[in-house]
């Protein structure tokens, strides 16, 4: 039990220690945390949900998956619209129902499916609800027919694709190409300042925390270990009698809600949502916090975004030209020498006689 | 207010009766002598627009260089008329005389000198009479050109030159044109009664294209039995461009699948033979692109008498630099991964990332331009369509680089090699087969192809750091539906892939159009999982 207690501690105690260290020390104490840090904070905890998203379906199932990233939007799209509807007479065109993009289109009626929006309770079961739909579909279409492995992969990416096309049309009703921006409040608090980023940022992580919990005891169960022996061979749970594609769909359906949420959270925190976030790149990225941290291990995930975003931001803005090279090799690298991540050296360094995956994936390669 | 009358005696007034008699007695002889060139002198804008007309038909020598130099603003007149009505064309060094093209002895002071009038009737009267010019130019294609311009312009005036030339003409096509512009002449003019009309219409509907449809229904104020025969006329071209507009589709669909063909016949080797997932394929593509660039620059410098077919040299070299990265990639990455194909497909996403990156720091984030060679721009006419020569080079390369790859698999060393370790490694390998020196060379053959892709891409497309990126979905979509290990489904996967492509647009747009493929593939994985035309085995799972 000591895995699960040194993740929350991190998660948890880490966020409130930013938290004080943000609110109760003054601007000019040397221990004082920027707004601007808490804000980054937030935002790499959201990435780690959407992280722990990848890792469960990835990590335990066996589907990697390469559009996630259309998940995370669509709850992001869901808090946004809530966001646009907040902004109320506020907007340029200062029109109490409309949000501007629609008044600057010359559109007279709200879309039926924006209302209900101006509750933050119907957005916040939106963004769970809508990627949990698309899920169902998509996932029940594929697993039946029993489509797996790469091509499994590809069309999770033309799945995002596609959205990524189908959110910059203007006729869509969600911003176009633009997206959306320019919030105000939300549920009454200003984003932007300093308490609201604090706040937005202690409920990602309690969010975040929460979303292991309910993932680790998941993979745990009994239905875990069904999942788990679907993911090495499918078709021996098949003949022991269990129906893979079930267990799957339901690990699917609940990853892309638990990337619903973080998309949710996501958007008030960096106060844009548009169409890129759906670009098949996206989902590739958070696929890699999760090899880098630790494919299989819920705290790796965590980890991994953690550590792979903190790396994006130094890099991009200290030498832009290398990240890619960095980004590229990182892929590279941990494919080949770390196939399970961090936490799997750490483990390995502990248990030195187990066989490692490679060693395994080797076997297997000769025996089949 | 009136002119008041002086009595003085040595008043310019007191001639003006003179100069007036005296150009009433000149002027008609002059202007009505039918001298093309006195009318160009003249002020009367009409008058102008006659001669260049008149001066077009005559037929005369110097017509090409008045008009030019009447276009250009060289030509001009005396400042005031004279019988005679001078014409010069004014040179760097002198004036020359624009009837004889000799130049004048005497130069006159530029005071008495004005430029021809031009404006937009003279203009158009230029542009007309330069068409009608070439009616008479020895080669039939300029003939033609002219004619196809008289019946644009559909004027009447033109209908004498046009009976001169329709006399004396001996090619069967240029005549046709010729009647065509015509019976476009004589549905514009006034005096042409019903049953010429009729013909007319005739003439025209027989034509079939967009300028005989909006030259007929520019017609107003018809009798109705014209108004009627026209309206049918019209309904017949319609139907017609109609079916050229559903060939055209289709050939712009081939012409897609064409390119995408290009792009994923490697991929059917790297993905569909050896089963290995490389994302970084596009950027073979890419690279390939950018080898025809380098090549190019290297033969401007080095031997610009070859720039035209510097393409010819970029297809090796394309593949040579392709295929070697291909093996260095092969040898040094890929091996560690066969038979684990999602890490195999993480390591060469981030491989693909490196390589733009690498190019973007080596060329510059920038498009490259890479010229396209004379022999492979323009258009060919064919009936209704009008296709580009460098689509045309391109369908005619992807089946060539297709024919070529499936030469090599059947019959070449290689090939059965590949066919070999492909069917059964551990069998190839007892039989002495190098298998892992043939999976480089297989990884190899599918990245020089890639590369020869990005030649021809180089050529229709912007050359940047992010050329691969647009073609690697689509390329594994192509894979997929034409089904792994198969290059004659891969063929059918483009061909289905570009036309439906090319059919969803038009009603859709690009963006929707482009959505619905995609979902449509995904129908279609649930139902075909292993593809169109699936390798049969008893293998449960891959």
């Amino acid at each position: 039990m000591r895995e699960p207690v040194i993740t929350l501690t991190c998660v948890l105690g880490g966020a409130a220690l930013l938290a004080v260290l943000n609110l109760a020390v003054p601007e000019t104490g040397a221990l004082h945390v920027s707004s601007f840090v808490i804000g980054l904070t937030g935002k790499y905890l959201c990435y780690a949900i959407l992280a722990l998203a990848v890792d469960l379906v990835w990590g335990y199932a066996g589907i990697l998956t390469l559009g996630h990233a259309a998940f995370f939007a669509l709850g992001g799209y869901a808090m946004g619209m809530y966001l646009m509807r907040e902004i109320g007479a506020r907007g340029v065109y200062a029109n109490p129902l409309l949000p501007d993009f629609m008044v600057f289109l010359g559109w007279k009626h709200l879309p039926w499916y924006w209302f209900g929006f101006d509750h933050i309770g119907v957005a916040l079961i939106a963004a769970m609800v809508v990627p949990a739909i698309l899920a169902g579909v998509f996932g029940w279409l594929t697993f039946r027919s029993r489509v797996s492995g790469v091509y499994l992969s590809i069309i999770t990416q033309a799945l995002t694709y596609a959205l990524m096309l189908a959110f910059f049309r203007n006729e869509m009703g969600f911003g176009g190409n633009n997206g959306m921006t320019d919030f105000k409040d939300i549920a009454g608090f200003p984003i932007g300042r300093d308490g609201t980023t604090v706040g937005l940022m202690l409920v990602t992580a309690v969010v975040l925390a929460a979303a292991y919990l309910l993932s680790r005891a998941l993979v745990h169960s009994r239905y875990g270990k069904v999942l788990i022996a679907a993911r090495d061979t499918e078709s021996r749970t098949r003949f022991l009698g269990y129906r893979p594609e079930h267990y799957k769909l339901v690990v699917w359906v609940i990853s892309a809600v638990l990337a619903g949420i973080g998309g949710a959270l996501y958007v008030p925190q960096v106060g844009i949502i548009n169409p890129s976030e759906f670009a098949p790149a996206n989902s590739i990225e958070a696929v890699i916090w999760v090899a880098v941290g630790g494919r299989g291990t819920l705290s790796g995930a965590i980890l991994g975004a953690v550590l792979v975003n903190l790396g994006k931001t130094w890099l991009t803005g200290a030498l832009p030209e290398v990240w890619l090279f960095a980004l590229g090799g990182l892929f590279i690298v941990v494919t080949l020498f770390l196939p399970r991540g961090l936490i799997g050296l750490a483990a390995r360094r502990r248990r030195r006689d187990a066989p490692t995956p490679a060693a395994v994936a080797a076997a297997r390669e000769v025996t089949g | 207010m009136a002119p008041r009358r002086r009595g003085g005696g040595s008043s310019p007034w007191r001639c003006l009766p003179a100069v007036l008699a005296l150009l009433l007695l000149f002027l008609p002889r002059a202007f009505a002598a039918g001298d093309p060139f006195a009318d160009l002198a003249s002020t009367n804008i009409d008058t102008v627009a006659r001669g260049i007309r008149e001066l077009a038909v005559s037929g005369s020598p110097r017509a090409k260089p008045v008009m030019a130099a009447l276009e250009a603003g060289k030509l001009v007149a005396w400042r005031w008329p004279r019988p005679d009505a001078p014409l010069f064309i004014r040179t760097s060094n002198g004036y020359v005389d624009a009837r004889t093209g000799a130049p004048v002895a005497d130069p006159p002071m530029p005071v008495n000198l004005r430029p021809v009038i031009l404006n937009d009737t003279v203009r158009a009267a230029i542009e007309t009479a330069a068409g009608v010019l070439d009616l008479f130019s020895p080669q039939a294609a300029r003939r033609r050109a002219a004619a196809e311009a008289l019946l644009q312009a559909a004027d009447p005036g033109a209908l004498p030159t046009i009976q001169r030339a329709l006399a004396q003409e001996k090619n069967a096509g240029v005549a046709r044109v010729l009647r065509e512009a015509r019976a476009a002449a004589e549905l514009k003019s006034t005096t042409a009664g019903i049953p010429d009309r009729l013909a007319a219409i005739k003439v025209l509907a027989a034509r079939e294209d967009l300028s005989s449809r909006n030259l007929l229904a520019s017609l107003q104020g018809e009798p109705p039995a014209v108004a009627a025969a026209t309206t049918a006329a019209i309904a017949q071209i319609d139907r017609q461009l109609q079916m050229w507009q559903l060939v055209e589709d289709i050939y712009y669909g081939i012409s897609l699948g064409a390119v995408l063909l290009l792009a994923a016949t490697g991929l059917a080797i790297t993905f569909g033979v050896m089963g290995v997932i490389n994302m970084a394929h596009g950027e073979m593509v890419m690279i390939g692109a950018y080898t025809t660039f380098v090549v190019q620059q290297a033969i401007a410098a080095a031997a610009p008498a070859l720039n035209e077919y510097g393409l010819l040299f970029s297809v090796p070299a394309a593949f040579l630099v392709a295929g070697a990265l291909g093996v260095v990639i092969e040898r040094t990455l890929i091996r560690f991964l066969y038979g684990r194909p999602l890490e195999t497909l993480l390591a060469t996403w981030g491989l693909s990332l490196v390589l733009q990156q690498a190019v973007r720091s080596i060329f510059g984030a920038t498009n490259q331009d890479v010229s396209s060679p004379a022999w492979m721009s323009g258009f060919v006419k064919l009936g209704g369509l009008t296709l580009t020569v460098n689509r045309l080079w391109i369908i005619l390369f992807a089946l060539l680089v297709l024919a070529a790859l499936m030469a090599v698999l059947r019959w070449g060393g290689l090939g059965r090699s590949i066919r070999a370790v492909t069917q059964n490694r551990r069998m190839a390998a007892a039989m002495g087969i190098r298998t892992p020196w043939i999976d480089a060379m297989t990884f190899g053959l599918g990245s020089g192809i890639a590369g020869m892709a990005g030649v021809a891409l180089s050529q229709i497309d912007n050359v940047s750091p992010n050329l691969g990126q647009s073609y690697i979905i689509d390329s594994f979509i192509v894979v997929v539906v034409g089904g792994v290990g198969n290059l004659w489904g891969t063929l059918f996967g483009a061909m289905i892939l570009g036309v439906v492509d090319k059919f969803v647009e038009p009603f859709a747009g690009a963006v929707l159009g482009k959505i619905i493929v995609l979902v449509l593939l995904i129908l279609f994985i649930q139902r075909r999982p292993r593809g169109l035309f699936p390798l049969k085995g008893r293998a449960v799972e891959a």
